[in-house]
């Protein structure tokens, strides 16, 4: 790593990436192996000691206090302002004002986190570790939880900065790879496999030295004729959390044997109509009928039962009960059910037998199926929800980014999975804000606007330009 | 680290643990001038000397079973219920209720009857806080704290007044108890000479039923999910409120159960105190078992042993009785880190990592190829 570059790093899930990042950071210790800043060896015992010599990391999950201002997060690293009894605030807040500045990273000092958005928290967090002397800036996937317009602008803004700062950048993201850094590494299996610059080899190269075989992300062919309407959703009115409108008199329809995906920037209502179609959220108004039965207002057990099918945004806490072993993760919506219990009783050796299935099936990843499923790696928690999802041959599915921060070798299986699933004639909305993998996969597109379908393109003429405009709320 | 190590760390940080308890509580004991060495070996020796001491640690372990399964279902089902106290005192109110109302039926029909209703009581006092927390969202610490207060106030109230034994009234002594239950009421003795009573047997069949509830049926599943990720579990379909209120229904059952079999095996009529503070050991028996029934019965054996000897001090090393209560929170204060620091793996790897920089411990085999520079 030199100065004054962007190194970025990228691999599989569970390559090593973040162990490497988490031991320059000081927060792992290694077993072996030597660490040399500016030739010299170091040891860091803690995130101090590595902060001492300028390497700051930024995590995936920020770590910042939401109930405190943005320039008492800063304080909480400034030893130096820490007196006796009384803490510098003023110090801080004049430092997080001239580093801001600095950098160009606006941020208001006296906003209480909590109120800030992702993106502006992100831009908290590069404050801060600036602020703390950083010379060497790491960042364990910034891009993961920004919206499209977000990543953008922190691509941008972390460009400017490499004058005067190293970044190692950790993406699963090639495209974002491409557009910042200098050079690349790639890890697979806890080792460097490449070292190049990143201006000598196209996207594709990198995915298959990711990957170790050549990624072909896979695309809808068309055909097969569309089918009765499966899921109709006429006038849907929801609420958000803050008690607004999110959805205003939303219609839909989506068809036995299609994907249909739903364009739009995130917070126009994608959420909303995920949990109302899950029954996870109460409808003011309007109907969804799933196959003519109407369901708008019913729980979210009785959804299910009906054939629905729900892929949730949060995967960690809203697809699976990260306590519980994958063999019972895999039965979540159907241990109730034949041939899982009888009579209030389950049967562990049905139990064991589907997971068995599924985990070959899904290619799921894990020491055993009795292992905490809040232990995996993302992509692979992924997995077991897509298992659970399809085994239960929904009639529609809502799969709601499915692909978010995993790694191109599942992004590829789990498309293939959809595809396949949508052969066999289930009806599946597809929420993403990755225009490609839209365009991709899907038979129609509709466009979400502030609580409305602006509307709904056939795929051969959705093309980026048009989805952009619409996204933007200009209708054609 | 290898196997044999890990035994040897896991033995170390015991030895630790236990050192670190006798030396606060020798201090605390040497500071009232009594003989450290000697509480010790009355406390642990002590209740195994002769039959009836050993009878005495079972007598303590059943109610201690009985409320730290409830605590499991409970805590497992992700409510935190503090309320075992004042769910056993209303069991014990409505088991002696029920005793005192029919002293003419007979036995097979009065001691389940018995039973039933000071489940039932407990049910009903747990069962509130679970309806709080599921239809209002209110935190079940405050509610079953609070609940506690109101049962003790409840008890008291009762055994003051409409409950006590006229003949109290009548000699004027005003001892707070009610009548003695009829003989039909009573459980039966298991060892003659002891107070061991038929209530360890119902309490080991029903953590055998509480772990077979747990692990083997839909209802359980459904507790569990609610517990250990309720986004998730609602996601699923599951009724996370009710599956709250139902843990909370479980749970006071067990507690009030804990006190009908106390009162019905032990006391035969409700006295004051009779709870003893079971209600909240029973908390730290169920934590210490590892909220399941294989470790909840040996835990709460454990504990009666420190309760028997703890009493016994005051007798044979001359401690008085209060001392008794902070040597026992002295040994569960070091149990409980001991325990927590064994369960952290973390902690454990940095041992290792201290030992071998001290050289005390060879390299990782993976590390073994590496030259060094």
């Amino acid at each position: 790593m030199r100065r004054g570059e962007a190194l970025a790093l990228v691999g599989e899930n569970g390559a090593g990436k973040s162990t490497l990042m988490n031991i320059l950071a000081g927060l792992y210790q290694p077993d072996g192996g030597r660490i040399l800043v500016n030739g010299a060896p170091v040891h860091f015992r803690t995130p101090a000691d590595a902060f001492d010599r300028g390497v700051g990391m930024v995590h995936q999950d920020f770590m910042l206090v939401p109930s405190m201002t943005v320039a008492e997060n800063v304080a909480l690293g400034l030893r130096h302002l820490h007196g006796r009894l009384r803490l510098d605030l003023a110090e801080a807040r004049r430092r997080v004002v001239e580093v801001a500045e600095h950098h160009e990273l606006p941020v208001d000092p006296d906003t209480h986190v909590w109120q800030l958005s992702v993106g502006e928290q992100q831009r908290v967090e590069l404050v801060k570790t600036l602020c703390l002397g950083a010379q060497l800036l790491i960042l364990d996937e910034p891009t993961s939880a920004l919206t499209p317009q977000e990543t953008d602008d922190l691509l941008e803004r972390l460009k400017r900065m490499t004058a005067e700062v190293s970044v190692i950048f950790i993406s699963h993201k090639l495209n974002e790879v491409k557009a910042l850094s200098d050079r690349v590494t790639i890890l697979r299996h806890g080792a460097v496999v490449f070292n190049g610059t990143t201006a000598d080899h196209s996207t594709s190269e990198l995915a298959a030295l990711m990957t170790g075989h050549e990624v072909v992300l896979p695309r809808n062919q068309g055909g097969g004729e569309a089918g009765r309407p499966v899921l109709a959703v006429r006038g849907l009115r929801v609420r958000g959390d803050r008690g607004h409108l999110a959805l205003d008199g939303l219609d839909l329809e989506l068809r036995a044997g299609e994907i249909l995906g739903l364009a739009g920037v995130s917070g126009n209502g994608q959420r909303e109509l995920a949990d109302a179609l899950a029954g996870l959220r109460p409808v003011e108004a309007g109907s969804v009928r799933l196959d003519g039965e109407e369901l708008a207002g019913a729980g979210p057990g009785r959804i299910i039962a009906r054939g629905m099918g729900y892929i949730p945004e949060d995967r960690h806490h809203e697809g699976i009960v990260p306590g519980f072993s994958v063999r019972e993760n895999l039965v979540l919506k159907d241990f109730a059910a034949a041939p899982f219990s009888r009579g209030g009783l389950l049967r562990p050796a049905e139990i064991e037998r589907n997971a068995r299935h599924l985990r070959e099936r899904f290619d799921v990843r894990c020491s055993s199926l009795g292992v905490a499923t809040g232990a995996l790696s993302g992509g692979n928690i992924q997995k077991v929800i897509l298992a659970r999802e399809l085994a239960r041959r929904p009639r529609a599915l809502v799969a709601v980014y499915p692909t978010r921060g995993v790694d191109m070798g599942a992004e590829e299986f789990i498309h293939n999975q959809l595809l396949a699933l949508r052969r066999e004639g289930a009806g599946i909305l597809l929420v993403s804000e990755e225009l490609e993998e839209i365009m991709n996969l899907s038979d129609r597109v509709a466009v979400i606007y502030r609580g409305r379908i602006l509307d709904v393109l056939p795929s051969r003429e959705a093309t980026r330009e048009r989805l952009g405009l619409l996204m933007a709320g200009v209708a054609a | 680290m290898s196997r044999r190590l890990r035994l040897v760390y896991a033995s170390a940080v015991v030895l630790a643990a236990a050192a670190a308890a006798t030396g606060a509580a020798a201090l605390v004991l040497w500071a009232i001038g009594a003989s450290p060495a000697a509480t010790f070996a009355v406390i642990l020796t002590g209740p195994l000397q002769d039959r009836f001491g050993a009878s005495e640690i079972l007598v303590r372990a059943v109610p201690l079973t009985l409320v730290a399964l409830g605590i499991a279902v409970s805590f497992r089902s992700g409510i935190l219920n503090i309320g075992a106290e004042g769910q056993m005192q209303v069991g014990i109110l409505a088991c002696a209720a029920v005793a005192l109302a029919f002293p003419g039926l007979p036995r097979p029909a009065l001691l389940p009857l018995c039973l039933l209703a000071g489940a039932a009581g407990g049910a009903l006092w747990g069962g509130v806080a679970g309806v709080l927390r599921a239809r209002l969202g209110v935190n079940e610490i405050l509610s079953t704290v609070m609940l506690n207060y109101i049962a003790a106030q409840l008890y008291t109230f009762l055994l003051r007044g409409p409950m006590i034994d006229p003949d109290e009234l009548m000699t004027g002594s005003g001892t707070p108890q009610s009548m003695r239950l009829p003989r039909a009421a009573w459980l039966d003795r298991l060892v003659p000479g002891t107070r061991l009573h038929s209530g360890l047997l119902l309490a080991l069949v029903l953590a055998a039923l509480v772990w077979l509830l747990l692990w083997r049926t839909t209802l359980g599943f459904r507790m569990r999910a609610a517990g250990a990720g309720s986004k998730a579990a609602r996601y699923a379909g599951i009724p996370v409120e009710r599956s709250l209120v139902v843990a909370m229904l479980i749970a006071g059952g067990f507690a009030g159960l804990a006190g009908s079999v106390e009162v019905t095996g032990v006391h035969h009529r409700a006295i004051e105190a009779i709870s003893a503070g079971y209600g909240f050991a029973g908390i730290v028996v169920a934590l210490f078992g590892g909220l399941h029934p294989a470790g909840i019965v040996p835990a709460a054996v454990f504990f009666g042993l420190l309760l028997v000897g703890a009493d016994m001090t005051q007798r044979s090393a001359g401690v008085p009785a209060n001392m008794v209560l902070v040597l026992q929170g002295v040994i569960i204060l070091a149990i409980v880190s001991a325990k927590t620091y064994l369960d952290d793996p973390y902690a454990r790897e940095r041992m290792a990592r201290l030992l071998r920089r001290a050289g005390l411990l060879a390299p990782p085999p993976a590390a073994e190829g590496e030259a060094e520079p």
